[in-house]
């Protein structure tokens, strides 16, 4: 148990730094837009249920309504159709170990910052990997883009062709999944698919293959340029609901200080 | 003519707002039915079934036969003042206020005489055209007009007490997106509002024709989602007390009833925004409209509602937002009774289908966003407070008049064989 | 009018009218309805020398006894009347309570009748009376502009000039007669001379209306005793007689405006019962809330033709020593108007003048005079009219 109390004494000195890759929840936020005949994710919304007033006295507490996949998210396995079939694909019944684990982050940034419909190829995949080492069995990968400082329209990108947004190609996923065997990958757009991602064969290639396989989502990620491309820690449990296709959540990230951000 | 009332000065921040104050309120239930008439804009009096005699004041039975039918009938509003006064001195607070007021006793061509308001274009001894609409209590009072139109005849005194019109008032249209919004800033616009806000919900989604609207220079986008009970607050906390007509064109519209729908998701949604969002907006926005009910020539006047002719009797094909319209016509019923008092006419305004997407497989006639505008206009400078849209809403609203029961089974039967 | 014949009225042989008693008027009272009408029927009382036990019939005129009427009062004032009537007929109270009380004694179904009327005037009591008078004003006269009767009589005013060319100072010659004959009255309201200047320089109301054509409401009481002949006799108390009176409601209602009232109907057969023509008498009490309305009665009650008032007002005086004394007590617009009280008002002081009793007011040699009523504006006019002659009694 040394690892623990080594770990312990590390968060209370500072030289492990916990970092918080989550978006507030807020009502303006924006959601994934689908064609407006089909659900439609719900946004977040916040009543007060008493402010120490007539309503109660001694307390501020409120009710708050949302969809599974508001705001910072996770995607279980059965979020997809490609996962409806696969054993503990619902957020309630995936083993917790899954949601602690080490993570590695690809910087596409400036690569996004040109190129708004960039896709993750499976060549920059390896490009990295020959700078950072291939990425290990079990981990999860995030794609930093920093679409998560983009605010109002220009966070969706919203036009009359659809969104326009970084994403994984279908073979960079496939890659991760079947070559690199990741647990899971996560983005800091809306969605773990491009903002063009229908158009992609498969559609949404990210949800198809990455749920076909029982691996998980995160979207709507923040701060992803404060994580060292490898050496972090990920924690991320969704909230245990029954049969849950997913769960906005607080994602942190252990970060040892002067690892090497970015 | 009429001397135009000029655009109010800033309001004196050390005056305390005037509270308002009533005309009379109390009359006989019989007649109220000239109320209900008087909120359409239509000059009505009881004509005897039997002997055809108008009666007037309201009467259980006909003074000249003595029938006890005397149904409700659409007269002609000519006439000739036949005496007047100007009263200096009254004992009601409302009119007290606002002395001198004109009044006078006038022979309507349909054979009876009948006291009224007197518009100062009016000349004395003066042939007169009627019109009928609610005051400030919300009660039916006549009004005798020049017989014809004058310049700025709108900008008596006394007949704005009666109206809602728009001239140097500052309105709220609450949805930016909704495709009536353009048409109705540019006819408010038109016809003098002073300030346009335009609430815009998601600015993380551009809306259309944002670029046409901002080009109005009356208008201002403010932020207001009303699904969002934080954006209301913060809105009306902003501009709350300076929105002298709320117009809620907010409306979510989807094609499906019941078993056609597999959750209540939609109608969650439906609901969110045609029944809690109106009830945000009322929640955030009444108070301080009922508290400026006499406050100066830019008062709080209306409150618009426009609404379904759904909201009637339930449409299945669009049913589970009828049922939803029709919970929003119930709130506003309440919200009359609670604003009853301010001065603040809440007008019900009832649309037929607009010719948008979630109505195109509907057949005409349709509702387009010019003719939206231009009724909801009208409605506010006659000072109505029921009126249709469209031949559609027209007829639906004169059947359900007629015998609600008789269009549920019309709106619900299924094609004969 | 009815297509039946009408037989000629019956007489008043054997009636008498007496003990004219008015209670001093206050601007305000916090005082109730019952404490003014049980304050004029203990003076009825102690005046005619009786006991109340003997008051076997009874009439109420009042606005202001909510939720009473006169059932409650005679429990409240303790009598055991054989005879009782509620006459809410506001101006016209007085003639009509007259009538009626007369008709029991005549028939023998009461002996002596106590016709009693007043009001109080608490602060907000006009405003709250006129707000609910009633369901006629409240739906079609009351929400435009609440100027109450100052308004109702602005628009009768207005059209009667219009049609008569009657002019203020017409009125305002009424109005300073008035004033003149209520400085002698000691109970008068109005206790300063008024000339026709200030009458016609004073603030506006509600034109034509101006400050002098108004009452000023106030609380007060009126009453009479109407009893058989031979008591009064017995009592040793100066009488009365009616020569004639008539009665009509909601007449000439086709007129679209009012400019006659229902006295024009009956004007025939009132002077045929009374026996005299209109010259032949010493004065005339009209109902005076507004001058309009007194030239209207002077027209119609047969003085003369209509639309002439402006003239026949011109060439009298109406002072108490002049042409055709009128309203010798200076009427409601001088004495003030104690509410239902303005309805006996006329018919109290034409007692006094009468009996002899008048005092300070009292025409010389008066034998005969008339008294006209005119009440309750409904909606756009006044709906009860009456009027009775008087003479001195054989007594």
């Amino acid at each position: 148990m040394n690892a623990l109390v080594n770990l312990a004494t590390a968060l209370a000195d500072g030289s492990i730094e916990t970092v918080d890759l989550t978006h507030t929840l807020d009502p303006d936020f924006p959601v994934m837009i689908l064609p407006p005949e089909f659900g439609q994710c719900a946004r977040f919304r916040v009543e007060e249920v008493s402010r120490y007033d007539e309503r109660g006295p001694g307390g501020y507490w409120r009710n708050f309504s949302c969809g599974e996949h508001t705001g910072t998210h996770f995607d279980a396995p059965i979020h997809w159709i490609s996962g409806r079939d696969l054993p503990n694909a619902t957020v309630d019944a995936i083993a917790p170990e899954n949601f602690v684990g080490p993570v590695f982050v690809i910087d596409c940034s400036a690569e996004s910052a040109v190129d708004e419909d960039y896709l993750l190829s499976v060549e920059a995949i390896k490009i990295w990997e020959k700078t950072h080492g291939q990425i290990t069995e079990n981990a999860w990968v995030l794609m930093r883009t920093d679409w998560s400082k983009r605010r109002g329209a220009e966070y969706l990108n919203m036009r009359e062709d659809g969104a326009h947004s970084p994403g994984p190609s279908a073979d960079a996923v496939r890659f991760l999944v079947e070559e690199r065997n990741i647990r899971g990958f996560g983005t800091e757009t809306v969605g773990t698919d491009a903002g063009q991602g229908a158009h992609l064969s498969p559609p949404y290639p990210a949800h198809y293959i990455l749920h076909g396989a029982g691996r998980y989502g995160l979207q709507c990620l923040a701060n992803l340029d404060a994580l060292p491309p490898t050496g972090a820690v990920l924690i991320c449990p969704p909230l245990k609901i029954k049969h849950g296709s997913g769960s906005p959540l607080r994602v942190l990230a252990l970060v040892e200080r002067n690892s090497n951000a970015g | 003519m009429t001397t135009p009332i000029q655009k109010p000065p800033k309001k004196n921040p050390q005056i305390r707002t005037v509270v308002p104050t009533l005309p009379p309120a109390s009359r006989s239930r019989r007649a109220l039915a000239f109320t209900v008439a008087a909120a359409e804009g239509r000059f009505a009096l009881q004509k005897c079934a039997m002997c055809g005699h108008i009666a007037y004041p309201p009467r259980e039975a006909c003074p000249k036969c003595l029938s006890m039918e005397l149904p409700w009938t659409d007269v002609p509003t000519g006439g000739q003042l036949i005496a007047e006064t100007t009263v200096q001195t009254s004992i009601n607070t409302y009119f007290r206020e606002r002395t001198p007021w004109r009044m006078g006793t006038v022979l309507l061509d349909a054979g009876v005489t009948v006291q009224c308001h007197v518009h100062g274009g009016v000349l004395r001894n003066g042939r007169v055209r009627m019109i009928a609409r609610t005051d400030k209590s919300g009660k039916g009072v006549m009004m005798a007009l020049p017989e014809s139109e004058g310049e700025n005849m709108a900008d008596d005194k006394q007949l704005r007490e009666l109206t809602c019109d728009p001239k140097h008032r500052r309105v709220l249209i609450t949805d930016g997106r909704h495709m009536s919004a353009l048409s109705l800033a540019q006819h408010l616009a038109g016809a003098g509002a002073s300030i346009i806000f335009v609430g815009l919900a998601e600015d993380w989604r551009k809306p259309p024709k944002q670029a046409a609207l901002e080009a109005i220079p009356q208008v201002e986008i403010v932020p207001l989602d009303i699904t969002n009970t934080t954006s209301v607050t913060e809105c009306a906390g902003e501009i709350g007390g300076k929105v002298d007509i709320l117009i809620n064109n907010c409306e979510y519209v989807r094609p499906g009833g019941i078993m056609g729908r597999r959750d209540v998701i939609t109608a969650q949604d439906e609901m969110a925004v045609n029944y809690f969002g109106l009830m945000r907006l009322m929640q955030a926005f009444g108070p301080a409209m009922r508290g400026r009910g006499a406050d100066g020539a830019n008062s709080a006047v209306a409150w618009v509602n426009i609404l379904s002719v759904y909201a009637l009797s339930n449409l299945p094909e669009f049913g589970a937002t009828s049922a939803s319209q029709a919970a929003a016509l119930s709130l506003a019923q309440c919200f009359r009774g609670e604003m009853a008092g301010s001065g603040v006419k809440v007008v019900n305004a009832f649309c037929g289908p607009l010719d948008d997407a979630w109505r195109q497989p509907l057949p005409p006639p349709k509702v387009s966003p010019e003719v939206l505008a231009r009724d909801v206009l009208r409605c506010l400078q006659q000072g109505l407070e029921n009126i249709t849209i469209g031949d559609v809403a027209h007829d639906v609203r004169t059947r359900w008049i007629e015998d609600p029961r008789v269009l549920e089974k019309e709106l619900t039967q299924i094609e004969g064989m | 009018m009815s297509r039946f014949s009408t037989p000629k009225r019956q007489g008043y042989d054997g009636v008498a009218v007496a003990v004219p008693v008015s209670i001093p008027y206050t601007r305000y009272s916090h005082e109730s309805a019952h404490w003014w009408l049980a304050r004029a029927l203990g003076e009825l009382v102690r005046c005619a020398g009786l006991t109340p036990a003997d008051i076997d019939g009874f009439t109420v005129s009042s606005f202001s006894l909510a939720p009473d009427t006169a059932v409650g009062l005679t429990q409240h004032l303790g009598l055991t009347p054989r005879w009782l009537d509620h006459i809410p007929m506001g101006g016209a109270s007085g003639v009509v309570a007259l009538r009626r009380a007369a008709r029991a004694v005549q028939a023998g179904d009461a002996s002596i009748v106590a016709c009693v009327s007043g009001d109080t005037n608490q602060v907000d009591s006009f405003r709250l009376m006129l707000s609910s008078f009633s369901r006629f004003a409240q739906d079609g006269s009351y929400p435009y502009g609440s100027g109450g009767p100052n308004s109702s009589f602005a628009l009768l005013t207005d059209h009667y000039m219009r049609k008569f060319g009657a002019t203020r100072a017409d009125f305002g010659k009424l109005a300073v007669a008035q004033r003149a004959n209520a400085l002698r009255y000691p109970q008068a309201m109005m206790k300063k001379p008024l000339t026709l200047e200030q009458y016609i320089d004073a603030r506006v109301i509600s034109d034509p209306i101006h400050l002098f054509d108004c009452v000023m409401p106030c609380a007060g009481a009126e009453a009479f005793l109407v009893m058989r002949e031979d008591i009064a006799a017995d009592l040793n108390l100066p009488t009365a007689r009616i020569l004639s009176t008539i009665e009509r409601h909601n007449a000439f209602a086709d007129d679209p405006i009012q400019d006659r009232g229902g006295w024009a109907m009956d004007i025939d057969e009132f002077w045929t019962m009374a026996g005299i023509k209109p010259e032949a008498v010493d004065f005339l009490q009209t109902y005076d809330d507004y001058p309009v309305i007194s030239m209207m009665q002077i027209e119609d009650l047969g003085f003369c033709p209509k639309g002439e008032a402006p003239a026949f007002v011109r060439a009298n005086s109406f002072e108490i020593d002049g042409t055709l004394p009128h309203n010798t007590s200076g009427g409601q617009l001088s004495a003030g108007q104690a509410g239902a009280a303005g309805g006996f008002l006329g018919l109290v002081e034409a007692l006094r003048q009468l009996t002899g009793t008048a005092g300070p007011t009292q025409v010389k040699d008066a034998q005969t005079g008339v008294v006209s009523g005119f009440g309750m504006i409904n909606y756009d006019r006044g709906v009860c009219t009456a009027a009775a002659t008087l003479a001195r009694g054989l007594t």
